[in-house]
């Protein structure tokens, strides 16, 4: 299947390449010379406590805002730069998908699954009405739903499902990137898993880049190869997540990986720490 | 036997005939004693927030409920309004997970710490001077300049704080935190559950922790309960739980959180979803979901029963060690 828009073809560095993005509100910097690569297929992890500016920064990458400085490429394409009419602004659109904490405030309420899914293909592909259905029903069982939820508004979901078509809408549009902003932070920790193992199975089958942007440090260790960590705006540590998780090497990095709770906790020594770093 | 500070004793709550298929909380048995701590652990909608309430004499408005909840002996469920508010201004204090909405916006967080001891009959001045020493206890910076300030001058995690200190006024003997660092960062938390460590140990606080985080209740707790649809399935010292689950439940429940930990195993989902209040599964809640389960989970109910050691588990094949 091809898309309806023309994307001009250019040459250069592959994957997402972000440099010295900067966003202000109001004269203050809630995201300051941040700058990261995330390779075709391959998965990156934005951390950070929250206000930090993740969301922000994923917000630019999808061009809901706009930077103040930086740049933001896509397969070698400039998507900072001002947009060349309908057709370059539908294939930007298209690239790059976002899901969202809570996909209730993103479905909506008043049309069924399918038609939200219908929708996202018809303003991308060419198809005709019985492709059009064939290729929902293949997204929704690609994301584990049946046609009773096909069927169903989305206030008749669980939240794990309402997640599911979330996603579903997001994989009908053939993105080369997936941002997922906090997108298991609300579930169940048994839904939450299956979640995660859907997004894994997803990344496998459809090569689909990740940009996974959390404040836990345990998801993130199992659904990224690398991660950044931000902190007031700007990244004070980054690299391979193993390594970063198992030796950090900037005190904040430290701290959040301590402040996560196991057996043997000191919880304590951990808000010294913290004030020892303020 | 020492008598519990909190104990309750095989409570059911049901909401009115035709608007949910099965007890919201169907036998319930805890106890928590003076100076413990204990973790209540489920997923979202198993009761765990019903069961707080009760504490509070709290229930779902037509509920009908067996079984008692005794407060330093005496059963609340009974109690008339006046022993209701002694209860609530004197003995039991709860925090909940969202502090915005336990202070009223319009009024100063001053007026919020002293309104609780101003109607138990502290005079002003000595009202405000504990207010001022209980939100340096729970580290706010400038606790004087705190106490003319709004709640929205605050981040969530300082309310807290305050929600806390609020709570703690009227030196009650058991605390009631319901998911209380659930919409806060892990190093705020982190902070959050050091305070309330220190003050629950000084003061010999008996406190019933309520969260969805069983790796956060095995850090912090004496002991858990572990609750599914209502029911309780488990109860262990924390870390015997969290070493040697004995209810396939709890065993899930350990294997689907992700560890932060380098040689942690991938998060392992368990299938299916929890048992909706409109589903009245027979036998076991759990079997629909249980790798463990036989032809019989689905025809008898498992009773909580101890197994070797002090837990309790219900599962009708805990006594073959299939965890272990
Ligand atoms: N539209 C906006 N107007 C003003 N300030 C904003 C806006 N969006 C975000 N901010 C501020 O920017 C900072 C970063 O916010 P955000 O990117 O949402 O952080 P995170 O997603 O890490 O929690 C915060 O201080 C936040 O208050
Ligand atoms: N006041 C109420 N009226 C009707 N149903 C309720 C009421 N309170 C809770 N419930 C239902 O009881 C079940 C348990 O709720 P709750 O105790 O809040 O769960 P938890 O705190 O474990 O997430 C849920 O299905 C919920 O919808
Ligand atoms: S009783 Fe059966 S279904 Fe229930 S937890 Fe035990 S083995 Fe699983
Ligand atoms: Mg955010
Ligand atoms: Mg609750």
């Amino acid at each position: 299947m091809t898309a309806v828009t023309a994307v001009p073809e250019t040459t250069g560095a592959s994957g997402l390449v972000v440099d010295g993005l900067r966003k202000e509100f109001g004269g203050r910097a809630a995201v300051e010379g941040v700058s990261f690569t995330l390779r075709p297929g391959g998965s990156l992890g934005i951390v950070g406590e929250s206000g930090c500016g993740k969301t922000t920064t994923a917000r630019m990458l999808v061009g809901l805002e706009t930077p103040d400085a930086g740049t933001v490429h896509l397969g070698g394409r400039d998507r900072s730069a001002r947009a060349r009419g309908r057709a370059e602004r539908l294939a930007r659109a298209r690239e790059i998908q976002m899901v969202f904490q809570d996909p209730y405030l993103s479905l909506d309420p008043r049309i069924s699954v399918s038609a939200c899914i219908e929708e996202v293909l018809r303003l991308h592909f060419p198809l005709d009405a019985p492709a059009r259905r064939r290729r929902v029903a293949e997204l929704l069982d690609q994301v584990g739903l049946g046609e009773r939820e096909a069927a169903a508004l989305p206030r008749r979901l669980s939240g794990g499902q309402r997640q599911r078509v979330a996603i579903a809408r997001a994989l009908a549009a053939r993105p080369q990137v997936l941002i997922l902003d906090e997108a298991v932070a609300a579930l169940d920790v048994s839904i939450q898993a299956q979640i995660l193992d859907l997004l894994a199975g997803i990344r496998r089958d459809e090569g689909i880049g990740f940009l996974f942007v959390s404040h836990d440090l345990a998801v993130v260790r199992h659904i990224t190869d690398e991660v950044v960590v931000l902190r007031a705006g700007a990244i004070v540590e980054s690299g391979p997540t193993t390594s970063v998780l198992t030796s950090p090497e900037h005190p904040y990095t430290r701290l959040l990986l301590d402040s996560v709770p196991r057996p043997g906790w000191d919880p304590a020594r951990i808000s010294a720490g913290r004030r020892a770093l303020a | 036997m020492q008598q519990n500070l909190l104990e309750i004793d095989d409570l059911t709550v049901r909401l009115p005939e035709g608007r949910a298929a099965r007890p919201i909380l169907d036998g319930v048995s805890l106890s928590v004693a003076a100076g413990e701590m204990v973790g209540l652990v489920g997923e979202s909608g198993s009761g765990k927030s019903v069961a707080c309430r009760s504490v509070l004499g709290l229930l779902p408005e037509r509920a009908r409920t067996d079984g008692e909840v005794r407060v330093a002996g005496r059963d609340v469920l009974t109690l008339s309004r006046d022993g209701l508010k002694e209860l609530r201004t004197r003995q039991v204090s709860m925090i909940f997970q969202d502090p915005r909405a336990s202070v009223n916006p319009m009024r100063r967080v001053g007026d919020f710490l002293t309104e609780g001891m101003r109607a138990a009959g502290v005079p002003a001045a000595a009202a405000t001077d504990r207010a001022e020493e209980l939100l340096d206890a729970v580290g706010i910076r400038d606790p004087r300049g705190a106490l003319r300030r709004h709640p929205h001058q605050f981040s969530g995690g300082m309310l807290q704080r305050v929600v806390i200190a609020a709570a703690l006024a009227s030196r009650p003997s058991l605390l009631v935190a319901d998911e209380p660092t659930t919409a806060l960062d892990v190093t705020t938390q982190a902070e959050v559950i050091a305070i309330l460590t220190r003050l629950q140990a000084e003061r010999g606080t008996g406190m019933l922790f309520v969260t969805h985080d069983l790796e956060l209740a095995s850090a912090i707790c004496d002991r858990v309960y572990v609750m599914y649809a209502g029911r309780i399935v488990e109860t262990q010292a924390a870390t015997d739980l969290f070493d040697r689950p004995r209810h396939p439940y709890t065993a899930g429940l350990l294997a689907c959180t992700p560890r932060v930990e380098p040689d942690a195993a991938p998060p392992r989902p368990i299938p299916g979803r929890p048992v909706s209040l409109a589903e009245s599964p027979s036998g076991c809640a759990f079997a629909a979901r249980c790798a463990h389960a036989q032809e019989r989970c689905s025809v008898e109910k498992p009773v909580l029963r101890q197994y070797d050691g002090q837990g309790l588990a219900a599962c009708l094949r805990a006594d073959e060690g299939i965890l272990l």
